[in-house]
C-alpha cells in the first residue's frame, strides 16, 4: 500500500474519536479481585470520613450556641447552669501561644546548624537523631517527665508552690514547655526542608559578595526559608492545641484559669487552668462532668480551629509563586 | 556577630535539645529502676490482677523499707500490643488500598473531594475521635451487640459494658490510617512516570502497573508510614482511656467473640488514669516503669524501620 | 571623584585565516577505509555534510556519506498501515490525516524538527495516546488486518513494544527487568526456570548478553547508559513483538552506544519492523530504508531513504534535509 502526503488545507478534517479505557475483561482473576478490593476500601473511605465530619457538623451545630463561647466555666451539679467554656478557649490560646514561642526559637536555631554548620559531625548525627526521638516519644511520657522536672524545687519559680514546699508543678508554663518539645519536631523538620531546598550557588553568591556566614543566613537564607518555616509552626500549633494527655497532667485541671502570685500577667502563666481538649475529656463520660452536649459543642470548636490552621498551612505551602531560584 | 560565636551559640541551642532528650530517658529509667529491680523479668509475666496490684502498690505503708513493688504487668503489655497490631495491620491494609484507589481509579470529582478531607482527618484531635467512640459505638456496643448470655459467660471475671478491645481498635484504626493515607498516596504519586508508562507500554494492565511498579517503589515509603502509625498508636493515652474500658485486663482470645468485647488498657492508658498517684513514691516509680517500657518500644520502633529500609536500597528504590 | 573609564579594549590577533579542506565533488563518496558494509567512524556523515555545505542546493550531502546497510532487498511484508490518522490534544491537532505502511524487513525513520507531531504519531501505534486524558484520534490503525482501536489494548501493546528516549529500566534486577513482561502478561505465572532462556534469547538479540551474563542480578539502575537502553530494547523484544517502536533511542547516549544500538537495530530488521523517530538526520540516513518527512503534523513526504535525502520532490523536505531549518 503506497503513502501518500497530507490533502491540501480546505478539506474538512475527520472528526476524532476518544478511546474508551481499558476493560477488564482480560485481567487475570487475583487482578480483578484487587480491583474490587481498592474501590471496597474507597466506598468505606468515603462513608467514614464523609459520616464523620458530618456526624460531627450536625452535633455541634445542635449544641454550640454563642453564650457557650463567652461566658466562664462554672462547677455546678446543675447542667444549666455549669456556664460556658470561655475560660478553655483561653487556656488553649495561651498555651498554643507559650509552646510555639518556645519551640521556633529552638527549632529554626537547631535546623539552622544542622544545614549549614553541623560540625563535629558525630554531634549533628546525635542531635537529628535526638530529634527523631523526640518525634517518636509519646506525649504522655513527655508529660510525666515534665511533672516529674518541674517538681524539682529549682523550678517551683515557674508554678504554684504549696503550703509545706512541694512544689505543685502543674501550670501554664511547665504545660507550655512540654507542648513546645511537641512542636519542636514539626519546626525543624519544615524549616531543614526548606533550607535544604535553596540550591547552593545562592549561598556562593552571598559569600562572594563578602557577607559573613552568620549574615547569609539572617539575611539571604531564612527569609527565603520563611514559608517552610511559617508551615511547620503552623503544623506545631495544630499538635499543640489538639493535644489533651500534657494538659491533663500538666495543667491543674481546674476549671477556671487561676493564677498564682500577684504579677498580672505572670500570675496567669504559673497558674493552672484548662483547655478545649481537657474540657472536652472532663465533659465525656470518662471524665467528672456529665454534660455531652457541652462535650460536642467544645469539639466543634476544637475542630474548626484545627480546620483554620490546616488552610492556612495549605496556604502557605502552596505560595510557591513565590520567585525561585531557577535552575 | 563573629561566624564563630554564631556558630558555637547555634550548636549549644541544638544541643539543648540533644540534653533534653537524653536527660528524659536518664530520669524516667532512674525513677523507673526500683519498680524493675523489685519485680525482676516477672515484672513481664502474668499472674493477678494487675489492678489490684497497683492498689496495694498505692497503699503501701509510709515506711521506705516496706514499700510494695509486686507487679505482674502481662495484662497491660499485651493489651498495648494487641490494640496496636490489630489497629495497624488493619490500617495499613485498608490504607494501602484507600491510597491505590485515590490515585489511580477514583473519579476526579470524587479525588478533589476526597484528598483534603482525608488530611484534615489526620490532623483531628483525639480526644474528638475518643468522644465520638464514647458517645456514639460503647452505648451502641454495649446496648445492641453484647447479649446478657455473654455477660454472664465472663461475669466471674471482668464487667461488659461497652467499652472494650473491639471499640478501641476500631477507633485507633480510624485515627491512624488518614496519616498513612496521605503518606502513601503522595509517595505513589512521586513514582517517575517513565517507570510507569514503559511498563503499560510493554501490555501490562493497570492494576499490575500499579502493584508491581507503583507500590514497589513506594515500599519505604510505606514502612515509615507504618512506624509513624504505630508510634502514634502506642502512645495514644486519652482516646484509649476513654474507649478501650479501663480494666487491666487481657481479653482471652479463646472466648470466641466476647473476646472483642472485654475491656483492656493499655500501657499509656493505664498512665493517665493513674496520673494523680504519682506523688505515692512507689506508685510514682511503677508508672515511670510503665513510660520506660514505652520509652524503649518506640526506640526499638526507630531503629525496626530503619532496618527494614536497608535491603530496599539494593535495586535502587530510594529509600 | 575621576570619572570611571571603560576597560581598555583587547583586540584577539589571529595570524593567518585558518586553512578550510577543499571539500570532494558531491557524487565522489570519500574513500572508504575498507569494504566493509558496516562504516566503523562516526565522522564520515559529518565530513559528508561538510561538503554538502559547498555543495549544490537541492543534492543532498548525504548520498555521498557511506551508509550502514546495503541497498534494501525489496519490500517486506506490511505488518501496520496508517489510514487518514489525526491525534489531537484538547481540540489542536499534531496529527493530521496521516497515511503510511509500516514494513517488517525495514526500518522505518520518522524525521522533522521538533513539535511536528513525530513522537505522537509514533505513541498512536500503541494507543499509549490514551494515557493523556486530553488525546483524541480519528482515523484508523490497522495491525496485521485488525483495526487497532477494537484490539484490548494490553493484547496490541505485547505485539507493538516502545523503547523510550531516556532509558528507563525498572528498580530491579537485569533478570527481573527482562523478564517483567513475560511475568505481568500471560493468565499464568510462568516459573523462573521457565524464564531462563526467553531472557537469554532477549539479551542476546539486544547484544546485552556477554556483558550481564555471569550476574544477571545486577541492580539494573547501576548498568551505563547505554547498556541501560540495550536493557530497555532486551525488555520490548522479550515478549516477541511484531512491530517494535524506537523514540529517538540514542539521544540520551554517547557515540560509542549509538553506534552499538544503530547495529542493533538494523540487525533486528528482519524479524519486526522496526519504526523510528530521530531528529539526527545523519542517523535516519544511516540506518533507514523508509523515511517519513513530517512538518507541523502534516507528512509532507514519504519514500525510500536515498530519495528522500537525495531528490526529494517537496521544497520543504529539501529544506529540512540540506539544514535551512531543523
Amino acid at each position: 500500500m503506497e503513502a501518500h502526503t497530507t490533502p491540501l488545507p480546505g478539506a474538512a478534517a475527520p472528526a476524532p474519536r476518544t478511546r474508551a479505557v481499558e476493560s477488564t475483561a482480560t485481567w487475570r482473576r487475583r487482578d480483578r479481585i484487587g480491583l474490587a478490593l481498592c474501590w471496597a476500601a474507597g466506598i468505606l473511605l468515603c462513608l467514614i470520613a464523609f459520616g464523620l465530619v458530618a456526624y460531627m457538623a450536625v452535633r455541634g451545630v445542635q449544641y454550640l450556641k454563642l453564650d457557650l463561647l463567652t461566658t466562664r466555666p462554672l462547677s455546678d451539679l446543675d447542667q444549666s447552669k455549669t456556664g460556658g467554656f470561655l475560660d478553655p478557649i483561653i487556656g488553649t490560646v495561651i498555651l498554643t501561644v507559650v509552646g510555639t514561642l518556645l519551640a521556633l526559637p529552638l527549632g529554626v536555631a537547631t535546623a539552622v546548624w544542622i544545614t549549614e554548620y553541623a560540625r563535629p559531625s558525630w554531634l549533628a548525627r546525635a542531635v537529628e537523631s535526638g530529634v527523631e526521638m523526640v518525634a517518636g516519644t509519646p506525649s504522655i511520657v513527655l508529660a510525666i517527665f515534665g511533672l516529674l522536672l518541674f517538681s524539682e524545687s529549682v523550678f517551683s519559680f515557674l508554678s504554684f508552690t504549696a503550703q509545706g514546699g512541694a512544689v505543685f508543678g502543674r501550670s501554664f508554663f511547665t504545660a507550655g514547655a512540654m507542648m513546645s518539645l511537641i512542636a519542636l519536631p514539626l519546626v525543624f523538620g519544615s524549616t531543614r526542608e526548606a533550607l535544604q531546598s535553596i540550591p547552593g550557588h545562592v549561598r556562593e553568591a552571598s559569600y562572594a559578595l563578602g557577607k559573613t556566614k552568620a549574615a547569609t543566613i539572617r539575611r539571604v537564607l531564612l527569609p527565603t526559608a520563611r514559608p517552610g518555616i511559617a508551615t511547620g509552626t503552623a503544623l506545631g500549633m495544630g499538635r499543640i492545641a489538639g493535644d489533651t494527655a500534657i494538659v491533663v497532667i500538666l495543667l491543674g485541671a481546674t476549671l477556671q484559669l487561676q493564677s498564682a502570685g500577684d504579677t498580672p500577667g505572670l500570675s496567669t502563666l504559673k497558674g493552672t487552668g484548662s483547655t478545649l481538649t481537657s474540657y472536652v475529656y472532663n465533659n465525656s463520660p470518662a471524665g467528672e462532668g456529665n454534660a455531652p452536649e457541652k462535650a460536642y459543642a467544645a469539639a466543634f470548636v476544637l475542630l474548626l480551629i484545627v480546620i483554620a490552621l490546616n488552610f492556612a498551612i495549605d496556604l502557605l505551602s502552596n505560595k510557591r509563586k513565590a520567585p525561585t531560584w531557577s535552575g | 556577630m563573629t561566624d564563630r560565636r554564631v556558630e558555637l551559640l547555634l550548636g549549644a541551642l541544638a544541643s539543648v535539645v540533644l540534653l533534653l532528650i537524653v536527660g528524659m530517658v536518664i530520669f524516667v529509667f532512674t525513677k523507673a529502676w526500683p519498680s524493675f529491680a523489685n519485680n525482676g523479668l516477672k515484672w513481664f509475666g502474668p499472674g493477678g490482677n494487675v489492678d489490684d496490684q497497683l492498689i496495694d502498690i498505692f497503699n503501701s505503708p509510709a515506711n521506705p523499707a516496706n514499700y510494695v513493688y509486686k507487679l505482674r504487668a502481662y495484662p497491660l503489655i499485651y493489651g498495648t500490643a494487641i490494640t496496636t497490631i490489630g489497629a495497624v495491620v488493619i490500617g495499613l491494609t485498608f490504607a494501602l488500598l484507600s491510597a491505590i484507589f485515590i490515585v489511580e481509579f477514583a473519579p476526579p470529582r470524587l479525588r478533589a473531594v476526597l484528598e483534603p478531607v482525608v488530611r484534615l482527618l489526620a490532623a483531628v484531635p483525639s480526644v474528638i475521635y475518643g468522644l465520638i467512640g464514647i458517645l456514639v459505638l460503647v452505648p451502641f456496643i454495649g446496648n445492641d451487640l453484647i447479649t446478657a448470655e455473654q455477660k454472664k459467660s465472663v461475669a466471674f471475671v471482668v464487667q461488659l459494658s461497652g467499652s472494650s478491645l473491639l471499640v478501641a481498635v476500631v477507633i485507633l484504626t480510624v485515627m491512624i490510617t488518614p496519616i498513612m493515607i496521605a503518606i502513601i498516596v503522595d509517595a505513589l504519586r512521586s513514582v517517575p512516570r517513565s517507570w510507569t508508562e514503559g511498563a503499560s507500554a510493554l501490555g501490562v494492565n493497570r492494576w499490575r502497573v500499579i502493584w508491581t511498579i507503583s507500590v514497589r517503589a513506594a515500599r519505604p515509603a510505606i514502612i515509615a508510614a507504618a512506624v509513624l502509625a504505630t508510634a502514634r498508636a502506642l502512645g495514644e493515652a486519652i482516646m484509649l482511656s476513654m474507649v478501650s474500658g479501663s480494666v487491666g485486663f487481657a481479653p482471652n482470645p479463646l472466648d470466641g467473640l466476647t473476646f472483642l468485647f472485654e475491656p483492656t488498657r493499655p500501657l499509656a492508658a493505664t498512665i493517665v488514669d493513674n496520673a494523680e498517684g504519682l506523688s505515692v513514691k512507689p506508685f510514682g516509680q511503677t508508672i515511670y516503669a510503665f513510660a520506660a517500657v514505652l520509652l524503649v518500644s518506640s526506640l526499638l520502633l526507630s531503629l525496626s524501620g530503619w532496618a527494614a529500609k536497608q535491603p530496599l536500597k539494593r535495586y535502587g528504590v530510594r529509600a | 571623584m575621576e570619572r570611571l573609564t571603560p576597560p581598555p579594549i583587547r583586540r584577539i590577533v589571529v595570524d593567518d585565516d585558518p586553512t578550510v579542506v577543499a571539500a570532494p565533488p558531491p557524487g565522489q563518496a570519500p574513500a572508504p577505509a575498507n569494504g566493509t558494509v558496516v562504516a566503523g567512524s562516526p565522522l564520515a556523515p559529518a565530513g559528508g555534510a561538510a561538503a554538502g555545505a559547498t555543495g549544490t542546493p537541492g543534492a543532498s550531502s548525504f548520498v555521498s556519506a557511506p551508509r550502514r546497510r546495503p541497498a534494501t532487498e525489496g519490500l517486506g511484508t506490511e505488518r501496520m498501515h496508517l489510514e487518514e490518522l489525526t491525534v489531537a490534544y484538547s481540540g489542536k491537532e499534531a496529527v493530521k490525516r496521516v497515511t503510511l505502511p509500516v514494513r517488517q524487513g525495514e526500518v522505518l525513520a520518522l524525521i522533522g524538527p521538533s513539535g511536528c507531531g513525530k513522537t505522537t504519531l509514533l505513541r498512536s501505534l500503541n494507543r499509549l495516546t490514551e494515557l493523556t486524558p486530553t488525546a483524541t484520534q480519528g482515523g484508523r490503525i490497522v495491525l496485521d488486518g485488525e483495526d487497532t482501536g477494537l484490539l484490548e489494548v494490553t493484547q496490541l501493546r505485547r505485539r507493538v513494544s516502545m523503547v523510550f528516549q531516556q532509558p528507563n529500566p525498572f528498580p530491579m534486577s537485569v533478570f527481573d527487568n527482562v523478564a517483567y513482561a513475560l511475568r505481568e502478561q500471560g493468565t499464568k505465572r510462568p516459573g523462573k526456570a521457565a524464564l531462563n532462556e526467553p531472557v537469554a534469547e532477549a539479551l542476546r538479540r539486544a547484544g546485552l548478553w556477554d556483558e550481564v551474563a555471569e550476574d544477571l542480578d545486577h541492580a539494573a539502575l547501576r548498568l551505563s547508559g547505554g547498556q541501560q537502553q540495550r536493557l530497555c530494547i532486551a525488555r520490548a523484544l522479550a515478549a516477541g513483538p511484531e512491530v517494535l517502536l524506537l523514540d529517538e533511542p540514542c539521544s540520551a547516549l554517547d557515540p560509542r552506544s549509538t553506534q552499538i544500538i544503530e547495529d542493533l537495530i538494523v540487525g533486528l530488521r528482519k524479524d519486526v519492523a522496526v519504526v523510528i523517530v530521530t531528529h539526527n538526520l545523519q542517523q535516519a540516513y544511516r540506518i533507514a530504508d523508509y523515511v517519513g518527512f513530517m512538518y507541523l503534523g502534516d507528512l509532507v513526504e514519504y519514500g525510500p531513504a536515498e530519495e528522500v535525502f537525495g531528490n526529494p520532490r517537496e521544497e520543504r523536505t529539501r529544506e529540512y534535509v540540506s539544514g535551512a531549518f531543523g
